[in-house]
């Protein structure tokens, strides 16, 4: 609600969730009340009503900038219009479902780009999401729940926010509102008990939101002291007297490869640098100058895992070098890099011997260095 | 491993199980909203609950009520049945008698964390809770993250608040239900009175407060994976891995366990995880390398880990059996665990760790 001093971007607020129905938006909108009540300049870019009355009688009394109304295959679907919220240049500004994907032919790809433009003009935006949105987790997500999610935020858009809010419910509260319809038409409810919303998922999921709203709340401690130049101890721990010491900077490397893999790999060599505060980068090798060695289909995959570590901020490399795995380890020596994360290969021994599992042989060869073989984090039938 | 031997309960698991379902009456069920200080709202959620249950034909009544109350508690207080305190010579109580013999469905007891007088049936209100449940009464009620015993003097370190009022931590636990009221540092300053609108309301106090947030979201998260553990347990359903990070060092007589356990420290605090090490027992072990074993596990006991020995013909199969049993998510182990590779290609013990736990992460440390 504070401008950050020094800088006329927007704060942006997020209220995380574990599922559909914890009541995110709720709890946005009774905030927003709360400030509208105080005098507070606030407006809803965009709302989804999900036919949930409880939720829509919390957005009544608000002030509602029209949605953008766009024609695809016959059907008009609404998406916020975010040329219009910069004109009205509301304090704040309420978004819903910050992962939603907008329909083809929008001017941006994805919600969280259009709150982008918003922020940049200056204007707070609020807004929700669930754990499971979140890119780095994909897997982890799948690998709980069997459920791979489609769409994701970027980190570095979360890690924007000043203020992360951890909307918690129990899931026995949940699947109460479930029944009841509260929370889906009565046609969607089955399933929904069937996937997402089954057994030990929502516990799961729940933890996870927990976990990472702690974690959230962390790094942004660390942030405070950014502008001293040096880190300041938590106040706990300068109290206690036990002032964490001071580490070396890791750098992990991701080594890129055409195999789909790749992408668990990406993702999980970026969490974890987040949570190790260490720099990212990956690397690509090709045997021979021109890429000639390289199917179409791998080169197509290739370029599609190297623009999404660029997404994530990841800095990217590609080099040639006839031995892939020694030219991954010299790569790794020449940059202080102190951890590779390499892929798992899939249960082909034989690959060894044609020297193509490049993750085992640079185990193999980086006795100096610490290797990451990373989980196959897919879930296998019957799990 | 078979799946069988992954869901053994433990003694442990139902010896736990069976305390529980002694202290509580079939139906009675115990919900607790935690709070990360003082003007976070748990009162309201709570009171809130309270009146929705209440309109849905539950039979709820107020057994203990918060002294200061705001103007929509009030509200909500006016529509619901109370149950007066009782006086006693040291001063009130909730009167645990009158409730029992009104015996409604759901009782409202806040805050939990309280003392009674000096006389009274129990000496502190989460006895008087317990009696509750015992008799089938299901309690709704509100704790500030001050009052769990376990978390004075964090907490105390972080505000310079003390308090003689507290609840032991295992009591938390041992909840049907936990639900932590989650507000950002502003609104909770806000509601206590501080002026929104001005930059820097103290960052020190924000930087109190998010410390607070940090701790109370992680005592939640245990407190859930706790009860997904015992789900998992008494639905006979494979454990769920990946919630939490949790971490397993491997060590033997040539590994740099320094390093290791070093780094264990460090991914245990940033990732807030379990750090686990063990060392499997080797037939002939010099007294130079089982003494150095030894200040190892010392150390790694220091570095918050939990340290154990393990006994086995087959190291790698102990390691294997001991991540899936512990849920790990990363495996470390050392290079010079695989010395003289190129005379087994396919034996080399590493490669068989790595091939073998699919779903881990294994991290291979130089020596």
């Amino acid at each position: 609600m504070r401008p950050l001093e020094g800088s006329s971007r927007g704060n942006l607020k997020i209220y995380l969730g574990y599922a559909a129905g914890v009541g995110k938006t709720f709890q946005m909108l009774l905030d927003a009340r709360d400030l509208a009540q105080q005098g507070g300049d606030v407006v809803v870019a965009y709302f989804e009503p999900h036919e949930r009355p409880d939720t829509i009688a919390q957005v009544q009394g608000l002030e509602a900038v029209p949605h953008r109304k766009i024609v695809y295959r016959d059907r008009v679907f609404e998406e916020m219009d975010a040329d219009t919220v910069l004109r009205r240049k509301p304090q704040i500004a309420l978004v819903d479902e910050l992962a939603h994907t907008n329909i083809p032919g929008s001017e941006r790809a994805k919600r969280w780009e259009d709150v982008q433009l918003v922020l940049e003009a200056g204007i707070e935006v609020w807004t929700t999401m669930n754990v499971q949105h979140i890119e780095s987790l994909n897997d982890q997500v799948w690998q709980i729940t069997g459920i791979q999610v489609r769409e994701t935020v970027p980190d570095w858009v979360v890690r924007q926010a000043a203020e992360i809010v951890a909307v918690d419910v129990t899931p026995e509260a949940l699947l109460n509102r479930l029944k009841r319809g509260a929370v889906y038409k009565p046609e969607m409810i089955e399933r929904a008990l069937a996937g997402f919303f089954k057994g030990s998922n929502l516990g799961a999921l729940r933890e996870l939101t927990l976990r990472q709203a702690a974690h959230e709340v962390d790094v942004r401690q660390f942030a405070f002291d950014e502008t001293s130049g040096f880190q300041v101890p938590r106040i706990s721990e300068s109290r206690i007297g036990q002032v964490r010491p001071e580490t070396a900077k890791e750098r992990i490397l991701i080594h890129i490869t055409a195999d789909a893999s790749t992408a668990m790999l990406i993702r999980r060599g970026r969490r974890v640098a987040d949570y190790l505060q260490a720099d990212c980068l990956a690397l690509f090798v090709h045997k021979t100058p021109e890429l000639a060695d390289l199917s179409l289909a791998e080169r197509e995959a290739v370029e599609k895992h190297l623009r999404f570590a660029r997404s994530l901020r990841i800095e990217t490399q590609v080099l040639a070098g006839k031995d892939v795995p020694q030219t991954v380890v010299d790569f790794a020596r020449r940059n202080q890099v102190t951890q590779i994360f390499v892929a798992r290969s899939r249960g082909r021994p034989f690959e060894l011997l044609l020297g193509r599992n490049y993750g085992e042989a640079i185990v193999r060869s980086a006795h100096d260095l610490q290797v990451t073989v990373v989980a196959d984090r897919t879930r296998k039938k019957g799990f | 491993m078979r799946v069988s031997e992954l869901l053994r309960p433990s003694p442990e698991r139902l010896l736990l199980q069976a305390q529980a379902e002694e202290t509580k009456q079939w139906g009675a069920r115990l919900k607790i909203f935690l709070g990360y200080a003082p003007g976070v709202g748990k009162s309201y959620r709570m009171l809130d609950e309270a009146r929705r249950r209440h309109e849905r034909g539950e039979d709820v009544v107020v057994g203990a009520v918060q002294g200061r109350r705001s103007e929509e508690v009030q509200t909500i207080l006016s529509k619901l049945e109370s149950i007066p305190p009782v006086e006693t010579a040291g001063g009130q109580a909730m009167d645990v008698e009158a409730i029992l013999r009104r015996a409604p469905q759901v009782c409202v007891v806040d805050p939990l964390a309280a003392q009674n007088p000096i006389g009274s049936r129990n000496m502190y209100r989460w006895r008087d809770v317990q009696e509750l449940l015992r008799n089938g009464v299901s309690v709704l009620t509100s704790v500030n993250l001050l009052h769990v015993a376990e978390y004075k003097e964090k907490v105390q370190a972080i505000t310079g608040r003390d308090t003689t009022e507290t609840i032991p931590k295992s009591f938390l636990l041992s909840a049907d239900d936990i639900v932590i009221v989650d507000v950002p540092t502003d609104l909770c300053l806000w509601r206590l009175g501080a002026k929104l609108t001005t930059i820097g309301i103290s960052n020190y106090q924000e930087r109190q407060l998010s410390e607070l947030r940090e701790l109370a979201l992680l005592l939640t998260a245990e407190v859930v994976d706790a009860q997904l553990e015992s789900y998992v347990q008494t639905h006979g359903i494979e454990p769920v891995f990946g919630t939490q990070e949790r971490f397993l060092i491997c060590l033997t007589p040539n590994s740099n366990a320094k390093a290791m356990i070093e780094s264990g420290r460090r991914n245990k605090e940033r990732f807030q995880g379990e750090l686990y090490v063990i060392y499997v027992r080797q037939p002939n072990l010099s007294k130079k390398d089982s003494s150095r074993i030894s200040e190892y596990l010392e150390s790694a006991r220091q570095a918050g880990a939990t340290a154990e020995v393990l006994e086995s013909d087959d190291p790698i199969e102990a390691v294997i059996e001991f991540a899936h049993r512990k849920r790990i998510t990363q495996i470390f182990i050392g290079h010079g665990s695989h010395e003289n590779w190129r005379n087994r290609l396919f034996g080399d013990p590493i490669l068989r760790l790595i091939r073998a736990t699919e779903g881990i992460d294994v991290r291979v440390f130089p020596h």
